[in-house]
């Protein structure tokens, strides 16, 4: 198991650097920094001085790669790849094209993130798994087709306008919530309702859907007609022998999620102000801030690759029979 | 000619869609296990009825992309044609696109949404002003209701009488009997809908003659026209997305389940690698360069017309990009079960070479996968394109998309009294394309999955 993980660590690596050269190349190869300095100074009338200072204050006035004026070390480090791409596998995000330390702002944004993320994820868990159990439960029944035809209508619903809905009905019209904003501590719990239930109410569609289709691959297996057969009610049977297997997919489809709970929701916490990492990724592309989403786009695939990570280890958890090695 | 055609790079690929969809229709036609899955997709009601609407959607979207140049009436005799270009649904909604009013109007309205100050015999006053186009035809002590209302039943009668026309036709030419033969076992409810959907689609055009239906914009332009438009958009963002990524994900997957070995590493780390950076952040990234170059070849690209297309036809690439990995990690899985089975096993001990076994022996076998992956991420892209264009990494602000459509009606939210018919627009045209599509995704994936089926 130790072996295994350790091997698992190491593979992650390649994926990383690729990760990592993929940004590099997207952001300094495609265009060059003369480019990105001058969509920032607009368009028109940008002096060669103007774009040359830009370029110095954020660094990326070095040679891309290979710096043949330095000497030594000098020459592979004192470059753009080396300042702003190889840093960040040290978790050195560096600074913002608008000079804050994105680090910083990371380690700030992160936990009103989490205060989002966490409860719409328990709470949309529970919801799914008790709505999709009581479709298995009337399977084939009328209940059990109009059931999903609602899913499937809301599956086709854009997540926008779940959030719009309910900013205005709820918030505006019938003023139960504040419309948007965030606070510290635990007077933040008032903002955070609203966003919460329409994160979980615009889930329902597609989770529900996905684990009604979990537990019926499980009610017609053997062991399952064997549990009916010595008597079990039909709840029973759900609740014990259906439930309890199903749960493995369930769980290991929310384990790989967890890690990305840190990014946050950029359309919910956008709408609704929160200062979480979504809003702070949605700020950054909209005013076009490179560093800001090169910086987002490496810490998304290192939380990815730990969730596939937690994936495995939770597979031996919940199932003895798999083993890993 | 009255007219000179346009084809941007978006019409090209779409007309390359259909001849490819028509070269589809003929394939299946001549195999009878391929028909065999189709004609269980036709017993269902719902899809039937859900390709019919999207059909409807699909032709509009069609005739939007015919682009021409209209000639411009000029002085002396030279032929020359308008700068502007104009699709062959522009041409049939030429009153909806030119009933222009000065600012909001709600839906139905014949007064503007705010007031101003009027000019009238007694003086000024501050009232709503009358619409110039709403309800204009409108007499004394008429009233829009009953107007309405009798243009309903009026419609609802010819789109019945248009429906039956088509059936009389259909049926005249081949009996009834063959259509049940080839499969189509619901074909009430295709009439059904295609009843409704005439009626429905009847009775806009006639309203809107007269009326906004949707209301009016900001700058007073129809808010059903611009709904109507941006089913193109949706449709080609859909579609083409998928056609961009199928070779790729086509090729690399076979050659990784087939040839194992180091081909298979180096793919399934290429497809690792993009599918660890989250999706809105890798065609975040890929727009924002975008945007980069094309503010800075500004040159290359002759009217905003070319540009906005050209920044659509990259959005579909970058969507294609960031989503051909699943589908390659499905091939990939099916390939390597395939590479195992007796019958290539054989084709091996034959001699046949590599290349054919994976033409002949493999590909026919996984073609179902690519169809399910294809009909079921039509829907998906659809509502990205929304998202995507809330958060300006989209399509162009000029073209006309329900993703742009949400974005400006957003602020309209906060304003007094709200202007919402814009989100309405939006959410009906929108909810409805993804709906169908959707409930037809679900009969191809039940039909076509061989898994599912052994289970039933």
């Amino acid at each position: 198991m130790m072996a295994y993980l350790i091997r698992r660590m190491f593979y992650a690596i390649p994926i990383l650097i690729g990760v990592n050269l993929l940004t590099f190349v997207l952001f300094f190869v495609v265009n060059s920094a003369d480019d990105m300095a001058r969509l920032h100074l607009g368009n028109k009338r940008v002096t060669d001085a103007a774009i040359t200072e830009w370029k110095a204050e954020r660094g990326y006035d070095k040679p891309l790669v290979w710096n043949s004026q330095a000497s030594g070390m000098d020459a592979l480090t004192d470059t753009i790849f080396y300042q702003k791409s190889v840093k960040l596998f040290a978790f050195d995000f560096g600074s913002s094209d608008s000079g804050r330390h994105i680090g910083y702002d990371i380690s700030q944004r992160m936990w009103p993130s989490l205060a989002l993320a966490i409860p719409i994820m328990i709470v949309g868990l529970a919801v799914n798994i008790a709505f999709s159990l009581i479709l298995a439960f009337f399977r084939g029944s009328p209940l059990d087709f109009w059931g999903v035809v609602l899913c499937v209508a809301m599956m086709s619903i854009s997540g926008l306008f779940y959030i719009i809905g309910g900013q205005v009905l709820l918030g505006k019209l019938w003023s139960l919530f504040p419309i948007s904003g965030y606070d510290v501590g635990s007077n933040a719990a008032k903002f955070l309702v609203l966003p919460a239930l329409i994160g979980v109410v615009s889930a329902i569609g597609s989770g529900s859907r996905w684990y009604r289709t979990l537990f019926l691959e499980e009610i017609n297996k053997d062991f399952v007609r064997s549990a009916r057969a010595k008597g079990l009610s039909e709840a029973l049977v759900l609740a014990k022998h259906v439930f309890r297997n199903a749960l493995i997919p369930i769980l290991t489809g929310v384990v790989v999620v967890l890690p990305t709970l840190f990014m946050g929701s950029l359309l919910l916490e956008s709408f609704f102000g929160i200062p979480g990492l979504g809003s702070y990724t949605i700020d950054a592309i909209q005013s076009q801030d490179f560093a800001i989403v090169r910086a987002m786009v490496f810490l998304g695939a290192v939380l990815y690759i730990v969730g596939l990570l937690l994936t495995d280890i939770s597979y031996t958890l919940a199932d003895p029979r798999v083993r890993l090695d | 000619m009255p007219f000179q055609p346009v084809i941007l790079l978006t019409d090209a690929f779409i007309f390359l869609l259909l001849i490819m969809a028509g070269f589809l229709v003929w394939h299946v036609r001549r195999h009878e296990h391929l028909l065999e899955a189709w004609r269980q997709v036709g017993q269902r009601k719902v899809a039937m009825s859900a390709a019919v609407v999207l059909l409807f959607y699909v032709v509009i979207g069609v005739l939007d992309s015919m682009h021409f140049r209209p000639l411009a009436e000029n002085a002396d005799n030279k032929i020359q044609y308008d700068t502007k270009v104009l699709s062959v649904l522009d041409l049939a909604l030429t009153q909806l696109r030119e009933q222009k009013e000065k600012t909001y109007s709600a839906p139905f309205a014949t007064h503007l949404y705010s007031k101003e100050t009027i000019e009238t015999l007694s003086g000024t006053q501050r009232d709503y002003p009358r619409l110039v186009y709403g309800g204009a035809h409108l007499g004394e002590g008429e009233t829009v209701v009953a107007d309405v209302l009798v243009t309903l039943i009026k419609s609802a009668a010819l789109g019945v009488a248009l429906t039956a026309f088509l059936y009389l036709l259909v049926y005249r030419f081949s009996a009834r009997e063959r259509w049940s033969q080839r499969g189509v076992g619901s074909h009430q409810v295709v009439w059904l809908t295609l009843t409704v959907l005439m009626s429905s689609l009847v009775a806009l055009l006639w309203l809107s003659q007269n009326y906004h239906v949707l209301g009016t914009d900001k700058v007073g332009e129809d808010v059903l026209y611009q709904a109507i438009k941006s089913i193109r958009t949706g449709v080609v963002i859909g579609s083409l997305t998928t056609l961009v990524m199928l070779p790729a994900a086509i090729i690399l997957g076979l050659m990784a389940g087939y040839f194992r070995g180091w081909v298979d590493d180096v793919i399934q780390y290429l497809y690792t690698t993009l599918s660890s950076v989250p999706g809105v952040l890798l065609i975040a990234a890929a727009v924002l360069m975008m945007q980069v170059y094309m503010s800075n070849n500004q040159a290359e690209f002759n009217t905003v017309l070319e540009r906005s297309d050209m920044r659509l036809f990259f959005l579909c690439l970058i969507l294609g990009i960031t989503s051909w990995t699943g589908l390659c990690r499905l091939l990939r899985g099916e390939t390597l079960k395939l590479g195992q089975l007796e019958y290539v096993q054989a084709a091996k001990a034959f001699g046949v070479s590599d290349w054919r076994i994976l033409l002949r022996h493999i590909t026919p076998n996984v073609m179902h996968i690519v169809l399910i992956v294809i009909v079921l991420d039509f829907s998906g892209l659809v509502l990205a394109e929304a998202v995507l264009s809330y958060i300006n990494i989209g399509v162009d602000p000029s073209t006309h998309s329900w993703g742009n459509m949400i974005n400006s009606a957003r602020l309209e939210l906060a304003r007094e009294p709200v202007v919402w018919w814009s989100l309405l627009g939006a959410f009906v045209f929108m909810f409805i394309l993804v709906l169908a599509a959707n409930l037809l995704a679900d009969a191809v994936r039940d039909a076509f999955d061989p898994r599912l089926k052994d289970q039933s």
